[in-house]
């Protein structure tokens, strides 16, 4: 709602007026909201007493009961639904921010192929994008995981990499690391502990500028520091590799990657590469054609004009509409359900609702989830957005 | 101009409180008197699974499910036809119930404490005895269900069966991982590629799965069974007279099979039978339908509409169609586990 504006040729009564005036349309309205809300929690509540039934999320504190057999964190039915809650919460997480991170490089190359002056590359690429755009990303997924599902052998008949890493139609099995804290030698603090030192003052060294002659020397002890650490910890036990094994039916141990993850990955990923490409295209044409020709006349190949002049300013106007596509993503993890994805749609609003009948309750946690993370997203990539528009002429 | 710009917001207002209003005394309303007012009943059934309730080649819906509903339809309004189907998937089955969008919810439905108790809705009675099973290829040359230790079963989401597996993993030490999903279809997809080693459902559901696999005998399904699932009737909690009705429309239906009235003989068997179970079942004795408030050839209509339990049961599951064994699903004198209140 816009608030009437005030103009110079006002006088004080007449601003003060249509403040007024302002104030009680919003309050009337606020109010309106508020009465509404109000009304339906009485009814909800009314509804559910009259079946002996209340609002409670004391169900999430008991023990869950059931497997949930692909997770990105450990769990076992013996914890509660809380825990299944973060299990879903956390293969959400994992699939969309591989599928982000995949649409994003593969969309960014599309866009490219589709600017390119070879006709074949762009045609080629502008099919690929047009079949992704008009085809439903449900069919999609279930076509990818057909396919994956065809082209794997069965477990006895495997693909093995020197018995370290198996391939079959249950899944990509590779060795696992384990840590055990108990044999974890000490020298004052855990050899774990200096190890992650190891790795975080590598991570700030990768972003400090230090004087150059120092750069190297400094990066090397530390690798050095770093791999006597991982050494100590493999040789006395405290760290051990565990390598799958074919037992009975499956494999054990290792880490396994799912087909069903990878599935929705692929599914995810390339449906939202499509609009991105098309989406770096139009951003990169709207660059005035000038900075173009001046990268040109500067002596820049036509990639490296692309690279270096058109896509950093193209990102100002792509950074609102790549925001959407990757909220889509997320939303459109819950596809998973279709191939057997344990996301978190269909471990709370699914097995948890079906055994505790909480349907309330679990499609409000689902939606805060989803809210949250939204929010959270959005806030941080319009900061880099801000980051942008800053840059550069406006 | 100050008036008119909020009277819009407040006009808006009150139009919501009327509605939201109006829908509260809806619901207030009993059920029977909702089903005659409407003319049909609302019967929640399977999106669609051989032998409970699916759509045959016509567009009609068959199945055993069915059959109750119709039977229902036809001792509340007279006429097995008027009846809205409702398909519903596992995970909407009891909101679609407690909102009001059906009045009855057979939807091979495993009656269990929770549902009794914290749902809000009334277990109405057992239409099918069933227990979760396994269909697992035959090569693997698995007996019994411990031997499935470290298999992965593809089943569908939303029911009981994950539950069940969860369970007879602790009580057995073994580790059998359900991968659950939304549609048969999907799960028979991945179990025919080699994802799964097997697939659970109910028996009932299994004969229906094996059926439709792509070479049935590839597969067989294991004797042993994990839990029981008695499949039943539910009706919201609150309106004790329609789970009445519903209740005893199950019992009329088994106490024919006991009685031997048929589809065929019961016009005749009202006429002439001297058994007084008979006359008070059929309504020729006694007030027993007006007690349910409804007439009291309620019984009659029905089982002219379906016939008996066991007619029901061969229709859909006999020799002739899935060909399961009746089992426990024969009548209590028989060896089975079907047994009705008396008449009396």
């Amino acid at each position: 709602m816009a608030s009437p504006r005030p103009t110079r040729r006002d006088d004080t009564r007449r601003v003060g007026a249509g403040r007024l005036r302002g104030v009680a349309q919003r309050g009337a309205f606020l109010a309106v909201l508020i009465a509404l809300g109000a009304l339906l929690l009485r009814n909800i509540d009314q509804n559910l007493a009259e079946r002996g039934l209340s609002l409670s999320f004391d169900f999430l504190a008991r023990p869950a009961g059931f497997e949930i057999a692909i997770k990105a964190i450990n769990f076992t039915p013996r914890e509660t639904y809380a825990a299944a809650a973060l299990v879903g919460i956390a293969n959400t997480l994992l699939v969309s921010a591989l599928a982000i991170v995949t649409a994003t490089i593969v969309g960014f190359a599309a866009g490219a192929m589709l600017l390119s002056s070879n006709p074949i590359l762009a045609r080629s690429t502008q099919g690929f994008t047009e079949l992704i755009r008009n085809t439903p990303q449900l069919l999609q997924i279930l076509f990818v995981y057909t396919v994956i599902l065809r082209a794997l052998p069965s477990t006895r008949d495997s693909l093995s990499i020197a018995g370290w890493v198996f391939l079959n139609v249950r899944g990509l099995f590779i060795p696992a690391i384990l840590a055990d804290p108990a044999a974890m030698p000490r020298f004052g603090i855990d050899t774990s502990e200096a190890a992650w030192i190891c790795l975080a003052a590598l991570l700030v060294w990768a972003f400090l500028p230090l004087p150059r002659r120092w750069k190297m020397p400094v990066a090397g002890g530390l690798l050095i520091a770093l791999a006597g650490l991982i050494g100590l910890m493999l040789q006395s036990g405290a760290l051990r590799i565990e390598t799958p094994t074919l037992r009975g039916f499956n494999f054990r141990g290792g880490v396994q990657v799912a087909p069903e993850l990878v599935s929705l990955w692929i599914g995810l990923a390339v449906y939202a590469s499509a609009f991105i490409a098309d989406m770096v295209r139009g951003a990169v044409l709207a660059v005035p054609k000038g900075q173009g020709e001046a990268a040109a006349a500067l002596g820049l190949s036509p990639f490296q004009a692309l690279r270096l002049v058109k896509i950093p300013l193209a990102l100002r106007i792509l950074v609102p509409p790549l925001v959407s596509q990757y909220l889509n993503i997320l939303k459109s993890s819950t596809l998973g359900l279709a191939i057997a994805y344990p996301e978190v749609m269909a471990v709370v609003a699914g097995t948890t609702l079906n055994q505790t009948g909480h349907a309330i309750e679990t499609m409000l946690i689902v939606m805060l989830f989803f809210v949250g993370t939204n929010l959270a997203v959005s806030f941080l990539i319009n900061l880099y957005n801000r980051h942008v528009i800053m840059r550069g002429t406006a | 101009m100050k008036l008119k710009s909020i009277s819009g917001p407040l006009a808006f207002a009150g139009v919501a409180v009327a509605a939201l209003a109006a829908a509260n005394t809806a619901q207030a309303q009993a059920t029977l008197a909702q089903i005659k007012q409407r003319g049909a009943m609302n019967c929640g059934v399977d999106t669609g699974l051989a032998g409970f309730a699916f759509k045959d080649d016509k567009g009609a819906w068959r199945g055993l499910d069915v059959d109750y509903c119709r039977a229902i339809a036809a001792a509340v309004l007279k006429d097995p036809e008027k009846v809205n189907y409702v398909p519903l998937t596992t995970k909407l089955r009891f909101t679609a119930l407690k909102a009001g969008d059906v009045d009855v919810l057979i939807r091979d439905s495993t009656l269990t404490f929770t549902r009794g108790t914290q749902l809000g809705l009334s277990l109405a009675g057992v239409n099918f005895y069933a227990g979760q099973g396994f269909m697992v290829k035959a090569s693997l040359g698995a007996k019994k269900v411990t031997d499935l230790d470290g298999a992965t079963i593809c089943t569908l989401a939303g029911a009981t069966l994950e539950l069940n597996i969860a369970d007879y993993n602790r009580a057995r030490n073994v580790k059998i991982t359900p991968l659950l999903f939304d549609k048969a279809d999907e799960a028979f997809s991945a179990l025919e590629a080699g994802r799964c080693d097997g697939y659970t459902d109910d028996t009932g559901s299994l004969a229906g799965a094996r059926s439709s696999m792509k070479k049935p005998g590839d597969w067989v399904v294991l004797g042993e069974v994990i839990s029981k699932e008695p499949l039943g009737l539910l009706t919201r909690k609150g309106d004790d007279q329609w789970t009445d009705i519903v209740t005893w429309v199950r019992n009329a239906l088994i106490t024919a099979e006991e009685l031997d009235i048929t589809q065929a003989n019961v016009e005749k068997l009202a006429k002439e039978s001297d058994n007084p179970e008979v006359r008070r079942v059929l309504g020729i004795e006694g007030d027993f339908g007006k007690m349910l408030g409804l007439d009291n050839d309620w019984a009659l209509v029905a089982l002219k509409t379906s016939g008996n339990f066991g007619e029901i049961y061969e229709r859909h599951f006999g020799a002739k169609a899935l060909g399961l064994e009746r089992g426990v699903n024969r009548l209590w004198n028989q060896g089975g586990l079907v047994y009705s209140y008396p008449f009396r």
